[in-house]
């Protein structure tokens, strides 16, 4: 009897703690309050009064990153454009909501009277295509994506995304111009082939200005990509990007630039400085992201989704929705103008005024087109040709990256 | 006397867990009778709802059809999540292998490896309980880590995406060898058919046959089940095997009926969940039908949570747990 009530008092020990395990480890979002008071009638929104738009999020809407920079471009169309109203869901995959797809967080959303669904992660292809088909008076916007691109899209879906790569070439040329040991570090995501063309645009900024403002030969410049696995941490799934982080300032890299959706390595490369080391970081994704770490911070290349998504809340609600994928560039007059720049760089406090004066005139070669970094002869990581010689990468060639570049040590392609 | 405490004890349950749930809700400072409508008949409110609803208390029936037998025959298995991921993973091989066979035939060999793959899984743990004095929970726990580890390495190793590595998965298993769906619905009605199905032939096996009566005695006491001569090491691997086959052929059905690929977070917690209903049931088939549906639809309910209230749909989760603490607290009693 003895041996029976210890093992149920194990057993029930057993389930809470898993419990309470599965509670501490979902990341909170805080208490950002819904921005709606969405009634819970579902379906047909009173005609024509309102717009709804809704967004699908793969993480959290303050993570200092990627779903902060598409939670506030939301925002922005709120205030700019009147009588939209928006609704989300955020943190959809697998690891915080496991039984909860994106057709059915795009379903909820629907429910609620949303008219424009924007899906915010490449993860999403998929699931943002089936829901489209079955609601095809409904209009998608897939952020990131291709499928229009390749033709498996059902019409009413649009892909939108922004030229990043110039963001990076930026972030790269900042950190090659700080770096003392000549030791660059990527914290990269997943690999597909946006985060290698991104880490590939990262390098190719960080060689030039190693080479042309530092003088020294590109062999002398190591670039190490670690990968976790995904856009964020997921304990016990991704590689941590904290331990990775720390890793890399401890083999001796004193930039690290970040591909991944949060924080991790500016906090991390923070607390370094702090005890004394030399470490700076480059977040990603969000304008605001050096927050978290002012004094290493040498600047963020981020997304500044609003003004495609006032144009595009616009077009769904005059009811001109047509099918597109759209791959938009940074406003090379006024970088950072809000109303107009997809992509932006803002300097960080870290960054030296000489560097500062350095990154400005390179900005201002990829603003004028007289430095193209896509420019061949540039090759793979296996010595094939990723552009020939004399030649110049169009977009769906550097779109489908197929590996890392020759320089860069990390794994390339699965 | 005995009767009025059957159906007290459940109520005191019932109505503990409520006020516990209730006073979570009041803290985030929303109405708890909103919360409650959207918790509980949420999941009824519109056809797609009621078919997300559906695909998930399938693979969550056949959890806890298979953990009533393990609880009937004494053994608490834990290993449950595991052997649904083992289920999902061998699931995959014909699949994967074969993809141009005919689908109805991949179908049943799918269907065959996942029972097989979680049966064989959840023998281990027999072996270990029985060989190394291992206790199943913890055995079955740390086979649970084991099983989602290879799922992971599958994902990111040799069935990777073509052209990338991401932990989200597998490319998606080509259309025509989905399980048969109502787009519009994503219903798959083979799915629930088959859980049910599940569900009366072990009610079947567990009350009408002498097979059932013997894991039954030896649920209740094995030292004398093995004086009276049964063969009572072989019942327990047997009401494993059972389990872990049930747990596979959920497995199975996560593959081809709601993820159609391969995830690293295939079993979605729905084993765990299952061992909530069957404890919660106390292993009586009659009850694990009404809990599963219950449980399935707290858990689709409460998506819109965030939405329409601003809380976090944790709190189904809430609810499932108080219920199932407080069913065992009023039972210690006994």
């Amino acid at each position: 009897m003895n041996v029976r009530l210890a093992r149920w008092s194990l057993l029930v020990l057993t389930l809470l703690s898993l419990v309470l395990a599965a509670c501490g480890s979902q990341p909170t979002t805080g208490s950002t309050p819904v921005p709606t008071a969405v009634s819970t009638e579902p379906t047909t929104p009173s005609a024509g009064e309102e717009f709804i738009f809704g967004m699908v999020l793969v993480g959290p809407i303050n993570d200092g990153g990627w779903n902060q920079a598409h939670y506030e471009a939301a925002q922005y169309v709120v205030e700019k454009v009147p009588g939209v109203k928006f609704i989300y869901i955020d943190k959809v995959n697998p690891a915080d909501r496991p039984n909860v797809k994106v057709e059915q967080a795009i379903e909820e959303l629907i429910g609620q009277g949303a008219r424009l669904i924007i899906t915010n992660s490449a993860e999403f292809a998929d699931g943002t295509n089936v829901a489209a088909a079955a609601h095809p008076e409904v209009a998608f916007i897939h952020a990131s994506g291709d499928k229009v691109l390749t033709g498996e899209a059902p019409p009413n879906v649009r892909n939108l995304m922004g030229r990043m790569e110039y963001g990076k070439m930026i972030a790269g040329c900042a950190a090659a111009l700080t770096t003392e040991a000549g030791r660059l570090a990527y914290l990269g995501p997943l690999i597909d082939p946006e985060t290698r063309r991104l880490v590939n645009s990262s390098y190719l900024g960080a060689r030039y200005c190693w080479e042309t403002y530092r003088g020294r030969p590109a062999e002398e410049l190591a670039f190490k990509v670690t990968w976790i696995g995904f856009w964020f941490n997921i304990p016990g799934v991704t590689l941590d990007p904290t331990k990775v982080a720390n890793d890399f300032i401890n083999e001796g890299y004193d930039v690290i630039l970040s591909g991944i959706d949060t924080t991790e390595a500016l906090v991390e490369a923070n607390k370094a400085a702090q005890a004394g080391k030399r470490v700076f970081a480059i977040p990603y994704d969000f304008k605001g992201a050096c927050a978290q770490g002012e004094a290493v911070c040498l600047g963020v290349p981020y997304f500044n989704w609003g003004p495609d998504y006032k144009r595009l809340v616009e077009l769904a609600r005059a009811g001109k929705w047509e099918p597109a994928w759209e791959w938009t560039g940074p406003n090379w007059s006024n970088l950072n103008d809000p109303d107009t720049s997809m992509i932006g760089f803002v300097k960080g406090p870290a960054l030296s005024a000489e560097n500062a004066a350095k990154l400005d005139e390179f900005i201002a070669k990829l603003a004028d087109g007289s430095l193209n970094l896509f420019t061949g002869p540039l090759y793979y990581q296996d010595g094939s040709v990723f552009v020939p010689e004399g030649q110049v990468a169009d977009d769906k060639t550097i779109w489908y990256t197929s590996q890392l570049l020759a320089g860069i040590e990390g794994q390339s392609a699965p | 006397m005995k009767r009025v405490a059957v159906l007290i004890q459940p109520l005191l349950a019932l109505v503990a867990a409520f006020v516990l749930t209730t006073l979570a809700l009041l803290s985030t400072g929303v109405s708890p009778l909103e919360a409650y409508r959207l918790i509980i008949f949420g999941a009824f409110s519109t056809p797609v709802r009621l078919s997300d609803m559906i695909m998930l208390a399938a693979p969550l029936l056949l959890c806890a059809v298979g953990l009533s037998i393990t609880f009937t025959g004494g053994l608490y298995n834990l290993g449950v999540e595991g052997q649904m991921i083992i289920g999902a993973i061998a699931a995959m091989v014909p699949l994967r292998l074969w993809p141009d066979w005919p689908p109805l035939l991949l179908w049943l060999m799918a269907a065959l490896s996942g029972a097989v793959g979680g049966a064989l899984w959840a023998l281990l743990i027999g072996v270990l309980r029985r060989y190394a004095g291992v206790s199943e929970i913890f055995a079955g726990l740390g086979m649970n880590f084991l099983a989602g580890g290879l799922a992971l390495y599958m994902v990111l190793g040799p069935w990777r995406r073509q052209t990338s590595a991401s932990l989200s998965g597998t490319d998606l298993l080509p259309r025509e060898l989905w399980l048969p769906t109502i787009d519009r619905l994503r219903l798959a009605p083979a799915a629930p058919v088959i859980a049910v199905l599940a569900l009366a032939i072990v009610w079947w096996a567990l009350t009408q046959t002498r097979w059932g009566l013997e894991v039954r005695a030896v649920g209740l006491n094995p030292a004398a089940s093995e004086r009276l001569g049964i063969a009572t090491a072989r019942r327990m691997a047997e009401t494993l095997a059972a389990c872990g086959a049930l747990a596979g052929i959920a497995g199975m059905l996560q593959v081809v009926a709601v993820h159609h690929a391969l995830i690293p977070n295939i079993s979605s917690g729905i084993g765990l969940l299952g061992l909530l209903v069957a404890l919660l049931s106390r292993a009586d088939p009659r009850w694990l039908l009404p809990i599963v549906v219950a449980f399935a639809a707290f858990t689709v309910g409460s998506i819109q949570l965030p939405l329409t209230l601003g809380i976090d749909s944790a709190i189904a989760g809430v609810l499932q747990g108080a219920l199932v603490l407080f069913a065992l607290a009023t039972r210690a009693r006994q």
